[in-house]
Protein backbone atom coordinates (compact mmCIF):
# COMPACT_ATOMS: atom_id res chain seq x y z
CA UNK A 1 0.00 0.00 0.00
CA UNK A 2 1.04 3.42 -0.85
CA UNK A 3 0.97 6.46 1.63
CA UNK A 4 -0.67 9.77 0.50
CA UNK A 5 1.53 12.36 -0.33
CA UNK A 6 1.87 15.22 2.43
CA UNK A 7 0.65 18.40 2.45
CA UNK A 8 2.69 21.43 2.32
CA UNK A 9 1.41 25.29 2.52
CA UNK A 10 -0.29 26.88 -0.35
CA UNK A 11 1.93 29.81 0.65
CA UNK A 12 1.55 33.36 -0.06
CA UNK A 13 1.65 33.42 -4.04
CA UNK A 14 -1.06 30.86 -5.32
CA UNK A 15 -2.38 33.94 -6.57
CA UNK A 16 -0.35 32.72 -9.98
CA UNK A 17 -3.24 30.40 -10.14
CA UNK A 18 -6.23 32.14 -9.13
CA UNK A 19 -9.15 32.83 -11.90
CA UNK A 20 -11.46 35.47 -10.11
CA UNK A 21 -14.41 33.99 -12.08
CA UNK A 22 -14.62 30.85 -10.03
CA UNK A 23 -16.19 32.83 -7.15
CA UNK A 24 -19.23 32.69 -9.42
CA UNK A 25 -20.63 29.15 -9.26
CA UNK A 26 -23.44 30.49 -11.38
CA UNK A 27 -21.19 31.69 -14.15
CA UNK A 28 -21.87 28.61 -16.56
CA UNK A 29 -25.56 29.57 -16.54
CA UNK A 30 -26.80 27.50 -13.87
CA UNK A 31 -30.92 28.58 -12.28
CA UNK A 32 -32.35 28.22 -9.05
CA UNK A 33 -32.41 30.05 -5.76
CA UNK A 34 -28.92 32.50 -6.49
CA UNK A 35 -26.94 33.58 -3.18
CA UNK A 36 -24.19 35.35 -2.16
CA UNK A 37 -21.94 34.05 0.36
CA UNK A 38 -19.90 36.30 2.36
CA UNK A 39 -17.26 36.32 5.36
CA UNK A 40 -14.28 37.12 7.07
CA UNK A 41 -10.98 35.04 7.71
CA UNK A 42 -9.24 36.29 11.29
CA UNK A 43 -6.37 34.97 13.32
CA UNK A 44 -5.46 34.22 16.64
CA UNK A 45 -4.97 37.83 17.66
CA UNK A 46 -8.16 39.31 15.45
CA UNK A 47 -6.35 39.89 12.55
CA UNK A 48 -7.79 39.80 9.30
CA UNK A 49 -6.02 37.09 6.87
CA UNK A 50 -5.63 38.89 3.64
CA UNK A 51 -3.66 36.22 2.03
CA UNK A 52 -6.24 32.76 2.38
CA UNK A 53 -7.83 30.75 -0.87
CA UNK A 54 -11.42 29.82 0.34
CA UNK A 55 -13.18 27.20 -1.76
CA UNK A 56 -16.89 26.15 -1.42
CA UNK A 57 -18.15 22.34 -1.91
CA UNK A 58 -21.26 21.47 -2.11
CA UNK A 59 -23.79 18.29 -3.34
CA UNK A 60 -26.98 19.80 -3.18
CA UNK A 61 -27.92 20.85 -6.26
CA UNK A 62 -25.27 18.10 -7.75
CA UNK A 63 -22.56 19.33 -9.96
CA UNK A 64 -23.64 19.82 -13.27
CA UNK A 65 -22.50 21.58 -16.93
CA UNK A 66 -23.87 24.31 -15.84
CA UNK A 67 -23.33 24.24 -12.05
CA UNK A 68 -19.71 22.91 -11.20
CA UNK A 69 -20.55 23.18 -7.41
CA UNK A 70 -17.75 24.04 -6.15
CA UNK A 71 -15.51 27.69 -5.97
CA UNK A 72 -12.57 29.26 -5.29
CA UNK A 73 -12.30 32.52 -3.36
CA UNK A 74 -9.35 34.86 -2.17
CA UNK A 75 -9.43 36.75 1.04
CA UNK A 76 -9.11 40.61 -0.15
CA UNK A 77 -7.48 43.00 1.59
CA UNK A 78 -9.10 43.25 4.55
CA UNK A 79 -9.65 39.57 5.27
CA UNK A 80 -13.14 39.26 3.13
CA UNK A 81 -14.42 36.72 0.50
CA UNK A 82 -17.34 36.28 -2.07
CA UNK A 83 -18.95 34.04 -3.98
CA UNK A 84 -22.19 33.84 -5.92
CA UNK A 85 -23.72 30.04 -5.70
CA UNK A 86 -27.07 28.32 -5.19
CA UNK A 87 -28.53 27.55 -2.18
CA UNK A 88 -28.45 23.85 -1.01
CA UNK A 89 -31.48 21.51 0.17
CA UNK A 90 -31.07 18.76 2.42
CA UNK A 91 -29.18 16.16 1.49
CA UNK A 92 -29.10 12.48 2.48
CA UNK A 93 -26.64 11.32 5.28
CA UNK A 94 -26.30 7.72 6.49
CA UNK A 95 -29.13 5.30 7.15
CA UNK A 96 -32.47 7.52 6.88
CA UNK A 97 -30.70 10.26 8.38
CA UNK A 98 -31.16 13.84 6.55
CA UNK A 99 -28.24 16.72 6.25
CA UNK A 100 -29.32 20.19 6.99
CA UNK A 101 -28.35 21.77 3.77
CA UNK A 102 -24.65 22.78 3.96
CA UNK A 103 -21.73 23.85 1.83
CA UNK A 104 -18.25 22.70 2.82
CA UNK A 105 -15.37 24.64 3.23
CA UNK A 106 -11.83 24.59 2.80
CA UNK A 107 -9.41 27.03 3.72
CA UNK A 108 -5.90 27.20 2.61
CA UNK A 109 -3.02 29.91 3.77
CA UNK A 110 0.63 30.82 4.27
CA UNK A 111 1.06 29.40 7.55
CA UNK A 112 -1.31 26.74 6.81
CA UNK A 113 0.81 23.17 6.36
CA UNK A 114 -2.59 21.68 5.26
CA UNK A 115 -5.90 22.82 4.71
CA UNK A 116 -8.25 23.43 7.12
CA UNK A 117 -12.19 22.21 6.74
CA UNK A 118 -15.34 23.31 7.90
CA UNK A 119 -18.95 23.23 7.15
CA UNK A 120 -21.50 26.28 6.64
CA UNK A 121 -24.96 25.43 7.29
CA UNK A 122 -28.08 28.18 7.08
CA UNK A 123 -29.78 29.78 10.33
CA UNK A 124 -33.33 28.92 10.36
CA UNK A 125 -33.17 25.75 8.67
CA UNK A 126 -35.53 23.05 10.55
CA UNK A 127 -33.33 20.28 9.97
CA UNK A 128 -30.20 22.20 12.04
CA UNK A 129 -31.73 20.77 15.08
CA UNK A 130 -31.30 16.82 14.05
CA UNK A 131 -27.81 17.48 11.29
CA UNK A 132 -25.39 14.51 12.22
CA UNK A 133 -22.81 16.80 12.20
CA UNK A 134 -24.12 19.33 14.37
CA UNK A 135 -25.30 17.26 16.84
CA UNK A 136 -21.87 15.95 17.40
CA UNK A 137 -20.98 19.65 18.69
CA UNK A 138 -22.36 20.14 22.29
CA UNK A 139 -21.80 23.72 23.40
CA UNK A 140 -23.95 25.63 21.45
CA UNK A 141 -21.58 28.25 21.01
CA UNK A 142 -19.17 26.20 19.27
CA UNK A 143 -22.05 25.19 17.03
CA UNK A 144 -23.22 28.97 16.11
CA UNK A 145 -19.54 29.62 14.24
CA UNK A 146 -20.93 27.03 11.35
CA UNK A 147 -24.23 29.07 10.69
CA UNK A 148 -24.27 31.75 8.28
CA UNK A 149 -26.89 34.64 9.14
CA UNK A 150 -29.13 36.38 6.62
CA UNK A 151 -27.55 39.71 6.22
CA UNK A 152 -30.15 40.89 3.28
CA UNK A 153 -32.55 38.98 0.79
CA UNK A 154 -30.84 36.04 -0.64
CA UNK A 155 -27.38 36.75 1.16
CA UNK A 156 -25.53 35.07 3.71
CA UNK A 157 -22.68 35.61 5.75
CA UNK A 158 -20.21 33.63 8.34
CA UNK A 159 -16.90 34.96 9.80
CA UNK A 160 -14.14 32.28 10.11
CA UNK A 161 -11.75 32.44 13.04
CA UNK A 162 -9.22 30.33 12.77
CA UNK A 163 -7.70 30.54 16.32
CA UNK A 164 -8.75 31.92 20.44
CA UNK A 165 -12.40 33.20 20.81
CA UNK A 166 -15.02 31.85 19.60
CA UNK A 167 -12.60 29.94 16.95
CA UNK A 168 -14.70 28.16 14.51
CA UNK A 169 -15.14 24.25 14.64
CA UNK A 170 -12.80 22.54 11.83
CA UNK A 171 -13.52 19.27 10.98
CA UNK A 172 -11.50 15.99 10.34
CA UNK A 173 -12.68 14.42 7.33
CA UNK B 1 -20.31 6.30 -15.18
CA UNK B 2 -20.95 5.76 -11.53
CA UNK B 3 -19.62 7.95 -8.63
CA UNK B 4 -17.35 5.76 -5.58
CA UNK B 5 -18.81 7.16 -2.52
CA UNK B 6 -16.99 4.73 -0.14
CA UNK B 7 -15.33 6.84 2.75
CA UNK B 8 -11.52 7.77 2.74
CA UNK B 9 -9.52 5.97 5.53
CA UNK B 10 -7.62 8.39 7.94
CA UNK B 11 -4.13 9.53 6.99
CA UNK B 12 -0.95 7.51 8.47
CA UNK B 13 0.26 8.73 11.36
CA UNK B 14 3.43 10.92 10.75
CA UNK B 15 2.59 11.04 7.11
CA UNK B 16 1.24 14.84 7.41
CA UNK B 17 2.42 18.24 8.64
CA UNK B 18 0.88 18.93 11.87
CA UNK B 19 -0.73 22.74 11.70
CA UNK B 20 0.81 23.94 14.86
CA UNK B 21 4.57 23.89 13.47
CA UNK B 22 6.47 26.75 15.98
CA UNK B 23 9.40 26.47 13.55
CA UNK B 24 7.14 27.26 10.86
CA UNK B 25 6.38 31.48 12.08
CA UNK B 26 3.44 31.89 10.21
CA UNK B 27 1.91 29.05 11.67
CA UNK B 28 1.89 30.49 15.24
CA UNK B 29 -2.00 32.54 15.40
CA UNK B 30 -3.17 30.52 12.32
CA UNK B 31 -3.31 26.87 13.61
CA UNK B 32 -6.64 25.79 15.41
CA UNK B 33 -6.53 25.55 19.58
CA UNK B 34 -8.81 22.76 19.93
CA UNK B 35 -9.53 19.58 18.57
CA UNK B 36 -10.68 18.69 14.80
CA UNK B 37 -14.13 17.46 14.88
CA UNK B 38 -14.42 13.52 13.38
CA UNK B 39 -17.37 13.73 10.97
CA UNK B 40 -18.83 10.79 9.50
CA UNK B 41 -18.33 11.10 5.64
CA UNK B 42 -21.42 11.88 3.44
CA UNK B 43 -22.08 12.72 0.09
CA UNK B 44 -20.23 15.93 0.31
CA UNK B 45 -16.66 14.58 1.24
CA UNK B 46 -16.91 11.53 -1.12
CA UNK B 47 -17.54 13.36 -4.41
CA UNK B 48 -15.36 16.00 -5.87
CA UNK B 49 -15.72 18.79 -8.65
CA UNK B 50 -15.34 17.72 -12.13
CA UNK B 51 -13.30 19.43 -14.16
CA UNK B 52 -13.18 19.22 -18.09
CA UNK B 53 -10.17 20.26 -20.16
CA UNK B 54 -13.23 22.31 -22.32
CA UNK B 55 -13.56 24.71 -19.98
CA UNK B 56 -10.12 24.81 -17.84
CA UNK B 57 -7.38 24.36 -20.85
CA UNK B 58 -4.38 22.96 -20.22
CA UNK B 59 -0.90 25.18 -19.80
CA UNK B 60 1.23 22.23 -20.18
CA UNK B 61 4.50 24.26 -21.14
CA UNK B 62 5.66 26.88 -18.96
CA UNK B 63 8.84 27.52 -20.09
CA UNK B 64 6.80 29.04 -23.72
CA UNK B 65 3.84 30.41 -22.24
CA UNK B 66 4.42 33.33 -24.05
CA UNK B 67 6.02 31.70 -27.15
CA UNK B 68 9.28 32.86 -26.30
CA UNK B 69 11.73 30.87 -24.24
CA UNK B 70 11.58 31.87 -20.61
CA UNK B 71 15.32 31.77 -19.01
CA UNK B 72 16.63 28.90 -16.78
CA UNK B 73 17.26 25.50 -16.87
CA UNK B 74 14.76 24.11 -18.89
CA UNK B 75 12.90 20.78 -17.39
CA UNK B 76 10.33 17.82 -17.86
CA UNK B 77 8.56 16.88 -14.76
CA UNK B 78 6.60 13.31 -15.66
CA UNK B 79 5.19 11.08 -13.11
CA UNK B 80 1.75 9.03 -11.58
CA UNK B 81 -1.25 10.28 -9.74
CA UNK B 82 -2.15 6.80 -7.67
CA UNK B 83 -4.39 6.61 -4.78
CA UNK B 84 -3.12 4.43 -1.55
CA UNK B 85 -4.36 1.29 -2.91
CA UNK B 86 -2.46 1.79 -6.45
CA UNK B 87 -4.86 2.37 -8.56
CA UNK B 88 -4.70 5.33 -10.70
CA UNK B 89 -6.44 8.36 -10.47
CA UNK B 90 -6.94 9.24 -14.57
CA UNK B 91 -8.15 12.48 -16.13
CA UNK B 92 -7.42 14.62 -13.45
CA UNK B 93 -6.51 18.02 -12.85
CA UNK B 94 -3.17 19.20 -11.66
CA UNK B 95 -2.28 23.09 -10.52
CA UNK B 96 0.92 23.91 -10.83
CA UNK B 97 2.79 27.54 -9.89
CA UNK B 98 6.16 28.34 -9.14
CA UNK B 99 9.10 31.30 -9.09
CA UNK B 100 11.52 31.44 -12.00
CA UNK B 101 14.77 30.94 -12.41
CA UNK B 102 16.07 33.38 -10.27
CA UNK B 103 13.89 32.58 -7.40
CA UNK B 104 10.93 35.73 -8.15
CA UNK B 105 7.43 34.87 -8.53
CA UNK B 106 5.39 37.16 -11.01
CA UNK B 107 3.17 37.89 -7.88
CA UNK B 108 3.17 41.81 -6.62
CA UNK B 109 3.66 40.55 -3.34
CA UNK B 110 7.01 38.77 -4.29
CA UNK B 111 9.31 41.66 -3.11
CA UNK B 112 12.29 39.58 -3.41
CA UNK B 113 15.68 41.70 -5.68
CA UNK B 114 15.74 39.35 -8.28
CA UNK B 115 14.32 39.65 -11.82
CA UNK B 116 11.41 39.04 -13.32
CA UNK B 117 11.67 37.32 -16.76
CA UNK B 118 9.06 38.71 -19.26
CA UNK B 119 8.65 34.99 -20.85
CA UNK B 120 8.11 33.28 -17.50
CA UNK B 121 4.77 33.67 -15.63
CA UNK B 122 4.81 30.54 -13.44
CA UNK B 123 1.27 29.12 -13.67
CA UNK B 124 0.60 25.66 -15.44
CA UNK B 125 -2.30 23.28 -15.49
CA UNK B 126 -2.26 19.46 -16.60
CA UNK B 127 -4.60 16.57 -16.93
CA UNK B 128 -3.79 12.88 -16.11
CA UNK B 129 -4.28 10.38 -18.57
CA UNK B 130 -6.48 7.34 -18.48
CA UNK B 131 -3.72 5.70 -16.95
CA UNK B 132 -3.08 7.96 -14.60
CA UNK B 133 0.40 9.90 -16.01
CA UNK B 134 0.87 13.45 -16.43
CA UNK B 135 3.50 15.66 -17.70
CA UNK B 136 4.82 19.43 -18.14
CA UNK B 137 7.77 21.45 -19.13
CA UNK B 138 9.05 24.36 -17.18
CA UNK B 139 12.45 25.81 -16.05
CA UNK B 140 14.11 24.72 -12.45
CA UNK B 141 12.64 27.14 -10.32
CA UNK B 142 15.60 29.44 -8.20
CA UNK B 143 15.65 29.69 -4.22
CA UNK B 144 14.14 32.48 -2.70
CA UNK B 145 14.92 34.10 0.57
CA UNK B 146 11.98 34.51 3.14
CA UNK B 147 11.36 36.22 6.35
CA UNK B 148 10.79 33.23 8.64
CA UNK B 149 14.36 33.25 10.22
CA UNK B 150 17.59 34.76 10.12
CA UNK B 151 19.14 33.90 6.50
CA UNK B 152 16.09 31.60 5.52
CA UNK B 153 15.70 30.57 2.36
CA UNK B 154 13.00 28.01 0.60
CA UNK B 155 14.49 25.36 -1.36
CA UNK B 156 13.68 25.00 -4.90
CA UNK B 157 10.26 23.74 -5.60
CA UNK B 158 7.37 23.97 -7.31
CA UNK B 159 3.60 24.19 -5.84
CA UNK B 160 0.69 21.79 -7.26
CA UNK B 161 -2.83 21.46 -6.23
CA UNK B 162 -5.04 18.26 -6.85
CA UNK B 163 -8.69 17.66 -6.39
CA UNK B 164 -8.77 13.89 -6.75
CA UNK B 165 -12.20 11.97 -6.54
CA UNK B 166 -13.55 13.17 -3.23
CA UNK B 167 -13.22 16.59 -1.45
CA UNK B 168 -11.80 14.27 1.27
CA UNK B 169 -8.60 13.59 -1.07
CA UNK B 170 -7.82 17.59 -2.21
CA UNK B 171 -4.32 17.80 -2.06
CA UNK B 172 -1.88 20.92 -2.02
CA UNK B 173 1.76 20.02 -1.93
CA UNK B 174 5.23 21.25 -3.15
CA UNK B 175 7.86 19.05 -4.85
CA UNK B 176 11.59 19.55 -4.19
CA UNK B 177 14.74 18.43 -5.86
CA UNK B 178 17.31 16.00 -4.83
CA UNK B 179 20.61 16.99 -3.53
CA UNK B 180 19.28 20.65 -2.50
CA UNK B 181 21.25 21.58 0.75
CA UNK B 182 18.37 24.00 2.23
CA UNK B 183 16.24 20.93 2.23
CA UNK B 184 17.89 20.47 5.67
CA UNK B 185 17.08 23.83 6.77
CA UNK B 186 13.66 24.08 5.83
CA UNK B 187 10.68 24.61 8.33
CA UNK B 188 8.35 23.90 5.85
CA UNK B 189 9.68 20.40 4.33
CA UNK B 190 11.09 19.42 8.17
CA UNK B 191 7.27 19.73 9.26
CA UNK B 192 6.12 16.49 8.06
CA UNK B 193 7.03 14.06 11.07
CA UNK B 194 8.03 10.97 9.37
CA UNK B 195 11.25 11.48 7.24
CA UNK B 196 10.41 8.50 4.60
CA UNK B 197 6.94 10.68 3.76
CA UNK B 198 9.02 13.85 3.34
CA UNK B 199 11.44 12.64 1.60
CA UNK B 200 8.58 11.11 -1.37
CA UNK B 201 8.56 14.95 -1.63
CA UNK B 202 11.69 14.99 -3.92
CA UNK B 203 11.59 14.56 -7.08
CA UNK B 204 13.66 12.18 -8.88
CA UNK B 205 15.99 12.62 -11.64
CA UNK B 206 15.34 10.34 -14.46
CA UNK B 207 17.68 9.68 -17.46
CA UNK B 208 14.38 8.67 -19.55
CA UNK B 209 12.76 10.84 -18.97
CA UNK B 210 15.22 13.72 -19.51
CA UNK B 211 15.23 14.56 -23.46
CA UNK B 212 18.49 14.29 -25.53
CA UNK B 213 19.32 17.90 -26.21
CA UNK B 214 16.43 19.89 -24.48
CA UNK B 215 15.86 19.18 -21.07
CA UNK B 216 16.46 17.14 -17.48
CA UNK B 217 13.91 15.03 -16.47
CA UNK B 218 12.22 14.40 -13.05
CA UNK B 219 9.92 11.94 -11.94
CA UNK B 220 7.33 13.16 -9.30
CA UNK B 221 4.38 10.59 -8.41
CA UNK B 222 1.33 11.59 -6.35
CA UNK B 223 -0.77 9.55 -4.09
CA UNK B 224 -4.10 10.43 -3.00
CA UNK B 225 -6.15 9.06 -0.29
CA UNK B 226 -7.53 5.31 -0.34
CA UNK B 227 -10.76 4.93 0.35
CA UNK B 228 -12.35 2.22 3.03
CA UNK B 229 -14.61 0.23 0.85
CA UNK B 230 -13.81 -0.87 -3.01
CA UNK B 231 -17.10 -1.63 -4.90
CA UNK B 232 -16.85 -2.84 -8.26
CA UNK B 233 -18.09 0.55 -10.13
CA UNK B 234 -18.78 -0.51 -14.10
CA UNK B 235 -19.49 2.18 -16.40
FE1 LIG C 1 6.90 28.99 -3.07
Amino acid sequence: MAVATANQTIGPYWHLIEDASWADLTRFGAAGDRIVLTGTVTDGAGDRVTDAAIEIWQSSPPASPDFPAYGRCRTDGTGAFRFITLKPGPVAGVGNAQQAPHIAITIFARGLLQALTTRLYFQDEPLNETDPVLSLIEDAARRRTLIAQPVAPGAWHLDIRLQGDNETVFMEV
Amino acid sequence: MTTNTAPFRPMTAGSQPPNDTPEYGSTRLRHPTRPLLRIPQGVTETTSPIFAESRFPPIADLSMATGKPALGERIIVRGRVIDEDERPVPNTMIEIWQANAAGRYDHPGDQHDAPLDPNFHGEGRVFTDTDGWYQFVSVKPGSYPWGNHYNAWRPNHIHYSLFGTGFGQRLITQMYFPGDPLLALDPIYLSVPDPAARERLIARFDLDITAPARALGYRFDFVLRGRNATPIEQA
